[in-house]
C-alpha cells in the first residue's frame, strides 16, 4: 500500500492501520523481524493495536506531521504483517512487525532495543506488551562482533575438551575480605573447579576493594594452577559505575594476566558491554555475562522481554558465557523453552520452532557462540541431569553444592568434577543419564570419598514448582 | 573430615580412577560414532598452559574401530613409558578440535 502523500498536507489524527498495517506484505530477507505479544485494551481493535505497535516502534508520531512529505515512508516504515491469537489466552495476539533494517545503525544492540521496545511499551491503546522473538538479518548480523572468544577458542586456551566445565560462586556475597576470598577461590581451584565467580553485587565496596580483590584472587589462581596442573580461572567482576572505571579494572585485570573477566549487561547497559567484549577480543580477555535484572523484564508473561531476545542481544553484544538457567535448580525454566534459547547462544543456525519458543528462523552468520551458564540451587544429584540437558558446551556452577560440603570448599569442588566427570563417562559409554544418572553416581561413591560425603548431605532433592515460562 | 591431599591432574577423566583399555576403548568408540577424528598425543612433562603435545604420528584419519587407536595408544606408551599420553578428537565440520582425556600417566598415586 503506497503511504505517499498527495495532494498536500492535511494535518491530524489517523488511525495507524491505514499505513502500518500491511497483511499482504511478504517480509524480505533484509528485514529485521519481530513478534510482540499483545494485548489490546479493552475495545481496541487487534489490527489497530497492532499497526500502532508498528508504527510506534519504527517512523510514527501519533499525529499527521509535514515533514513526513519530505521523506519516503515506503522505505523506512515497520510494518504489521501478521496477525494472530495466541492459542488459549483471551484477548492476546502474536503481533509479527517487518522493520527495513536502515532504521538501525550498525552494530548497535542499544539502537535496535531503543526502537523496538522504546516508546512503545507505555502506549495507551495496549494493556500489555512483550517482545517475544527477534530475527536480525544476516547484513545487520555482519556488523556486530559478537562474542570476544566464542565456546571452540575458550576450550582451545583453557584446554578443556569433552566435558562442561565447572564454577562457583564464592560466598558470602558480601563481606569477606580480600585475603579470605582469595583463600576461598584457592581452595575451590585445587579441588577441581575450572572456574570460581565473584558474586554480581561485588565490584568495590568498602569491606573489598577491587584492586586488593583482583591481586589476592589471581595469586590463588596461579597456585591452585601450579598445583593441579590444569587451567584456572576466576570471573573478576569488572562492572562499576562509570565505563570509565569499568575500562581501568579491566586493564588492571589483563595487566595480572588472568584469563577472564566479568560484566553484568543489563545493569551496566549495553553500550558498556559492547566497550568491554571488543575490548576483551582485543586484549585476549574472556568475558563472562552474568544477567542481574533479567527477570525484572522477562518474568511476567504478558508484558515485557522475553530472555530469549536478550540472550540474542548478549550474543550480538558480546560475551563468552551468559546465565541461562538450570532448568532444574532454585531458578526453574522449562526445558523446551530454555534449551530453545540456550541454541540461539551456541548455534550457528537455529530453525523456528514454536514449541523451543524460537519463532523465526535466525542464521547466526558464523558468530562465535556463547557458553551457558547454568547456576543456582544446583548440587551433585542434579549433575546427571544437567549434563544430559546441556551438553559439554556448557559451564555448571555449584555455589552451596561446592563451599556446602561438610569438609570444606577443595572437597567440595572434587565432590563435583568426580560426579560430572562420571557422567561424562557413562554418557559416553552409551548409558541413560537421565534413567541411570543416580546409579552412575552412587558407583562414584564407592571410591571417591569426597562425593561419598556431599552425597550424603544433599539427599535426592527434587524441585517440583511449576515453571512460570510456557508458550 | 579430610583434607584434600594435592595432586596434579591432566583435565577430562583425570578425576576418574585410570582408565582400562575396555573403558578407553567405550570412549573411542563414542568419539568415533560422533564422527570425530581420533588421535594421540604425548608429553613428559606438561604444564597447565601447554597447548600442543606431541602428535604421536598423524591423526587416525583411517581409523575405523576403537581398537585400531588403541594399539597405537599401546605402541606410544611402550616407547615413551616415561610421558603422559592422551586420546584427542577433531571435528572437521566444526573445523576444531573437540575430544582430549589422558589415557596414560606414568607416575600414578591415589586414583
Amino acid at each position: 500500500m503506497a503511504t505517499k502523500t498527495s495532494g498536500g498536507f492535511k494535518a491530524g489524527v489517523q488511525d495507524y492501520r491505514l499505513t502500518y498495517y500491511t497483511p499482504d506484505y511478504t517480509p524480505k530477507d533484509t528485514d529485521l523481524l519481530a513478534c510482540f505479544r499483545m494485548t489490546p485494551q479493552p475495545g481496541v481493535p487487534a489490527e489497530e493495536c497492532a499497526a500502532a505497535v508498528a508504527a510506534e516502534s519504527s517512523t510514527g508520531t501519533w499525529t499527521t506531521v509535514w515533514t513526513d512529505g519530505l521523506t519516503d515512508l515506503d522505505r523506512y516504515k515497520g510494518r504489521c504483517y501478521e496477525v494472530e491469537p495466541v492459542p488459549g489466552e483471551d484477548n492476546q495476539y502474536f503481533c509479527f512487525v517487518a522493520y527495513p533494517m536502515d532504521l538501525f545503525e550498525e552494530g548497535s544492540v542499544t539502537n535496535i532495543l531503543t526502537s523496538l521496545v522504546g516508546n512503545v511499551f507505555g502506549f495507551k491503546a495496549l494493556r500489555a506488551l512483550r517482545l517475544e522473538d527477534l530475527r536480525i538479518p544476516v547484513a545487520l548480523m555482519k556488523t556486530f562482533q559478537g562474542p570476544p572468544h566464542g565456546i571452540t577458542v575458550e576450550r582451545d586456551l583453557l584446554n578443556k575438551y569433552g566435558r562442561p566445565l565447572l564454577g562457583c560462586t564464592i560466598k558470602p556475597k558480601l563481606g569477606l575480605s580480600a585475603k579470605n576470598y582469595g583463600r576461598a577461590v584457592y581452595e575451590c581451584l585445587r579441588g577441581g573447579l575450572d572456574f570460581t565467580k565473584d558474586d554480581e553485587n561485588i565490584n568495590s565496596q568498602p569491606f573489598m576493594r577491587w584492586r586488593d580483590r583482583f591481586l589476592f584472587v589471581q595469586e590463588a589462581i596461579e597456585k591452585a594452577q601450579a598445583e593441579t596442573n590444569e587451567v584456572k580461572g576466576h570471573y573478576l567482576n569488572v562492572t562499576a559505575a562509570t565505563c570509565e572505571e569499568m575500562m581501568e579494572r579491566a586493564e588492571f585485570a589483563k595487566e595480572i594476566g588472568t584469563p577472564i573477566v566479568m560484566h553484568d549487561f543489563i545493569t551496566g547497559g549495553f553500550t558498556a558491554n559492547t566497550t568491554l567484549a571488543k575490548w576483551c577480543r582485543k586484549n585476549g580477555l574472556l568475558l563472562h555475562i552474568h544477567r542481574a535484572m533479567h527477570a525484572v523484564i522477562d518474568r511476567q508473561r504478558n508484558h515485557g522481554i522475553h530472555f530469549r531476545v536478550l540472550a540474542k542481544c548478549l550474543r550480538m553484544s558480546g560475551g563468552d558465557h551468559l546465565h541461562s538457567g538450570t532448568v532444574v535448580g532454585k531458578l526453574e525454566g522449562e526445558r523446551d523453552i530454555t534449551l530453545g534459547f540456550v541454541d540461539q547462544m551456541r548455534e550457528d543456525y537455529v530453525e523456528e520452532d514454536r514449541s523451543r519458543g524460537n519463532f523465526f528462523t535466525q542464521d547466526w552468520a558464523s558468530m562465535p557462540g556463547v557458553m551457558p551458564v547454568a547456576s543456582g540451587g544446583i548440587h551433585v544429584w542434579h549433575m546427571p541431569a544437567l549434563v544430559e540437558i546441556f551438553g559439554d558446551d556448557s559451564c555448571l556452577q555449584f555455589g552451596g553444592g561446592t563451599l556446602g560440603h561438610p569438609w570444606g570448599n577443595a572437597p567440595g569442588a572434587t565432590a563435583n568434577r568426580v560426579a560430572l566427570e562420571a557422567c561424562v563417562q557413562a554418557r559416553n559409554e552409551g548409558r541413560n543419564l537421565a534413567r541411570e544418572g543416580n546409579d552412575v553416581i552412587r558407583e562414584a561413591c564407592r571410591w571417591s570419598p569426597e562425593l561419598a560425603a556431599a552425597c550424603e548431605l544433599w539427599k535426592e532433592i527434587k524441585f517440583e514448582f511449576d515453571a512460570v515460562d510456557t508458550l | 573430615m579430610k583434607t584434600l591431599p594435592k595432586e596434579r591432574r591432566y583435565e577430562t577423566l583425570s578425576y576418574l580412577p585410570p582408565l582400562t583399555d575396555q573403558q578407553i576403548a567405550k570412549q573411542i568408540d563414542f568419539m568415533i560414532d560422533q564422527g570425530y577424528i581420533p588421535g594421540v598425543e604425548f608429553e613428559k612433562d606438561p604444564t597447565p598452559e601447554l597447548h600442543h603435545w606431541t602428535l604421536w604420528k598423524l591423526p587416525l584419519f583411517d581409523a575405523r574401530s576403537s581398537q585400531d587407536v588403541l594399539n597405537e595408544v599401546r605402541e606410544c606408551r611402550s616407547e615413551y613409558s616415561d610421558c603422559y599420553i592422551r586420546v584427542v578428537g577433531f571435528d572437521n565440520i566444526k573445523q576444531c578440535q573437540t575430544v582430549s582425556f589422558i589415557v596414560y600417566k606414568p607416575n600414578q598415586t591415589r586414583y
